[in-house]
């Protein structure tokens, strides 16, 4: 049973070792089964899988162009359901086609809704292109376009809530989940893809090289990311949220001090005052989700 | 049977026989009378198809894209800076060779906006990979569907096909229309039968990346595939006009080039005007004929060059301009012609809706037989001071 | 030969790819600690470890990476990364 986990996405694909795209591409696959109707947009994910004339897809797929996979979603989901088919639909995005350029047809797909899943890996930056800050890309981050420096502290706006703006579309399921919690993930996709109507699914998705960590950190730096509030994994069901991942709570440091992007808030020197501004956001995320889980004394 | 109908319905009704599965559109002017009738259609259940009210034309041409790769027969129709809007999908359609057929209602494109007619819209995508129709009359605008997707669909050609047509001029004109009838059409257009679609029997990857080892031949297929459409055009064109009547072999429509000293060559309603001047100016006993192109792209130089050898002189009518060069037109023509000798000049003309008379188009042909040519034709005094 | 129209290929053909030769350190599985619970199966972002009929996991060595994640994540630490030799 195991054997057949990995025989939908193919080996051979030129991902970075320990890539959580695509393990992501991976589990979802996994959890999705054959009967399911991909559609990449480009960026990482679709340039590592399809060099022609190799492809790692085992289910039917089609790359169009970087912003458009939820429109081409629309359209293969509406010849589906006239030629009578029952195969699912998949667009999947990376955050710069999600949260940014691809942003016009997701809004337009969610508002007709159609019937498909949209899954953003999200690894909080364009790194197909070399690492340049999206509107994913969180507090402080230091990327190639949003460079720490002697005036700057990295990006500087904070992570763009398209959860949110989906759910406020109407989809009847929008979920976060991360490759840190695999069985997890899977377990949204089914339901995102047995949920009737356009749903939503954002993985996020740690990026070894744009983050700058160690390939072999990647599950453990995603599930920092939770741990510490920055990353909330939940469920929303027709706009309320119905499930949320609770946790014992770690400061924001031990996750940003893994990180290359995060390196210029603690070298030269410490800078305690940005620290806790993103401490703040996470707290924040705390409050909001009810993440907390209180320790009896 | 004869009807008296506006361009746009009949383009509509022509469309509906040609039994779209899925249909995405976005309403632009002058395209919009279009899909409203496909809108009622569907309302009406005159229509079996699924209609996609997009969000922009760029998620129009998209969804069509996504619906043809899955198998469906799929319609858009837009103009102007909805194809603009296009461009990226117009250019990736035709390079996954998916079968797309569209109505381009032509229309200028700004800066300055202007929303009547010339062809700047269509011609700014002759690249693409797009086969390129061109109508004159709202009879030839309608056939001209069934034809375009016969030869789209073929396995021989597989590329997306524009059916281009002058807003307003003919989209917004009533003129008599012979429409076929459902059974006719059925004859002449089978069923959609795609070689590659996305199906989970058969999981395909569509669309991969080309590293510079394959990327040119890719091209190259995709240019073998537009060039190879012309055969393919003649005989879909040839049995059109078996069955109904209308003959559309030809890429091309000479008329009273026989003995034609001066060749007009234009494309689309303004070859109507032009060819009633030259009834006149045949009246006068001045030698003039006309070169219609219908097929721009792939671009019919053998054809040009047999109808246009023995003439003395080449009056292109071009209805764009490739800011800094020519018009496309003329730079099409004076390459088949070339060795020829025969002179080729170009006459950027009725941009942005500005009508054309009979008296333009003989002063045009003066102008020719002067060898004054190569200039925008009758600007605005004040411009040129 | 005509390319893949629409630049399209079959399915899976990735495989011809054998990432195996990027590797500079290979896990190694310790099939004495192992508790066959699977995970490195899972977390495998090649999807080249796989448990065998008693459920003892292997890597496929021609696409194994040695990103090292299924040795960082070993709850039992039955992997063991050793310097690739060549």
């Amino acid at each position: 049973m195991t054997g057949e986990q990995c025989s939908l996405f193919e080996s051979g694909h030129r991902a970075c070792g320990g890539c959580a795209a695509a393990l992501a591409a991976r589990t979802i696959l996994d959890a999705a089964g054959r009967d399911t109707i991909v559609v990449s947009a480009t960026g990482c994910m679709e340039v590592f899988s399809t060099p022609y004339p190799e492809t790692a897809w085992n289910v039917p797929w089609i790359h169009s162009l970087f912003e458009n996979n939820s429109a081409v979603a629309s359209g293969i989901s509406a010849a589906l359901k006239k030629q009578g088919r029952k195969e699912k639909v998949i667009a999947i995005g990376g955050d710069g086609a999600s949260f940014d350029i691809g942003m016009l047809c997701l809004s337009g797909a969610f508002e007709r809704g159609h019937d498909f899943v949209y899954i953003c890996y999200d690894n909080e930056a364009y790194m197909n292109t070399g690492i340049q800050r999206s509107g994913a890309t969180p507090y402080d981050a230091s990327t190639t376009t949003s460079p720490a420096g002697k005036c700057s502290t990295g990006n500087p706006r904070p992570k763009k809530d398209l959860p949110a703006i989906l759910a406020a579309h109407g989809a009847p399921y929008v979920a976060t989940a991360t490759v840190a919690y695999l069985p997890d993930l899977k377990k949204k996709i089914r339901k995102a893809l047995d949920t009737e109507g356009p749903c939503y699914v954002q993985v996020h998705a740690p990026c070894c090289t744009g983050w700058g960590f160690e390939s072999e950190k990647t599950i453990a730096i995603a599930r920092l990311a939770v741990e510490t509030g920055l990353f909330v994994s939940y469920e929303m069901e027709n706009g309320q949220v119905t499930r949320v991942k609770k946790v014992v709570r770690k400061p924001v440091e031990e996750y940003l001090k893994e990180q290359r992007r995060f390196r210029h808030l603690f070298r030269p020197q410490r800078n305690d005052a940005e620290i806790a501004k993103i401490q703040a956001i996470a707290d924040r995320n705390a409050e909001k989700f009810a993440i907390d889980i209180v320790l009896k004394k | 049977m004869m009807e008296i109908m506006e361009g746009s319905h009949a383009v509509a009704n022509a469309v509906r026989m040609c039994r779209p599965q899925v249909i995405a559109a976005y309403p632009i002017t002058p395209q919009t009378h279009i899909v409203e009738a496909l809108a009622e259609m569907v309302a009406d259940c005159r229509l079996d198809a699924e209609y996609i009210t997009v969000e922009s034309e760029f998620s129009a041409l998209s969804a069509c894209l996504g619906a043809s790769a899955a198998g469906s027969r799929v319609y858009s129709a837009t103009t102007s800076q909805g194809l603009a809007l296009m461009f990226e999908v117009c250019f990736n359609t035709a390079g996954l060779r998916l079968p797309v057929v569209m109505s381009i209602v032509n229309r200028a494109l700004g800066a300055p906006l202007s929303i009547w007619n010339d062809q700047q819209d269509s011609i700014a995508l002759r690249d693409s990979g797009w086969l390129q129709f061109y109508a004159e009359d709202n009879q030839e605008a309608t056939d001209l569907h069934y034809v375009a997707y016969r030869v789209a669909e073929d396995r021989r050609v597989l590329l997306p096909a524009f059916v281009c047509f002058d807003g307003y001029i003919l989209s917004h004109t009533y003129e008599p229309v012979e429409m076929l009838t459902e059974e006719q059409v059925d004859r002449y257009l089978p069923k959609y039968r795609p070689v590659h679609r996305l199906d989970s029997a058969d999981p395909i990857s569509i669309g991969l990346f080309a590293s510079p080892d394959y990327y040119t031949e890719f091209r190259y297929q995709i240019d073998q595939a537009v060039k190879g459409s012309m055969q393919v055009i003649r005989e879909a064109g040839r049995q059109f006009g078996e069955m109904f009547g209308r003959d559309y072999a030809s890429p091309v429509e000479e008329y009273r080039m026989d003995d034609a000293d001066c060749a007009i060559v234009a494309m689309g309603s303004i070859c109507g005007t032009a060819k009633d001047a030259i009834d006149e100016m045949r009246k006068e006993g001045r030698k003039a004929g006309l070169l219609r192109i219908r097929t721009f792209r792939p671009f019919p130089a053998e054809e040009v060059r047999k109808a246009l050898s023995g003439v003395s002189s080449v009056a292109v009518l071009d209805k764009n301009i490739s800011l800094g060069s020519k018009g496309a037109v003329a730079l099409e023509v004076r390459d088949a012609l070339y060795g020829s000798g025969v002179p080729v000049l170009d006459y950027i003309i009725a941009l942005g809706g500005r009508d054309v008379a009979k008296k333009d188009i003989k002063s045009v042909v003066d102008m020719a037989a002067a060898g004054k040519g190569d200039l925008f034709y009758g600007l605005r005094e004040e411009v040129l001071r | 030969m005509a390319l893949g129209l629409g630049c399209s290929s079959r399915p899976g053909t990735s495989r011809a790819n054998r990432t195996g030769s990027w590797r500079t350190f290979r896990p190694v599985f310790l099939h004495d600690k192992c508790t066959k619970c699977g995970l490195c199966v899972s977390v495998c972002p090649e999807g080249c470890v796989v448990a065998d009929s008693e459920g003892i996991p292997e890597p496929d060595y021609d696409y194994c990476k040695g990103c090292g994640l299924c040795a960082e994540e070993c709850p039992a630490g039955a992997i063991e990364m050793q310097k690739e030799e060549k």
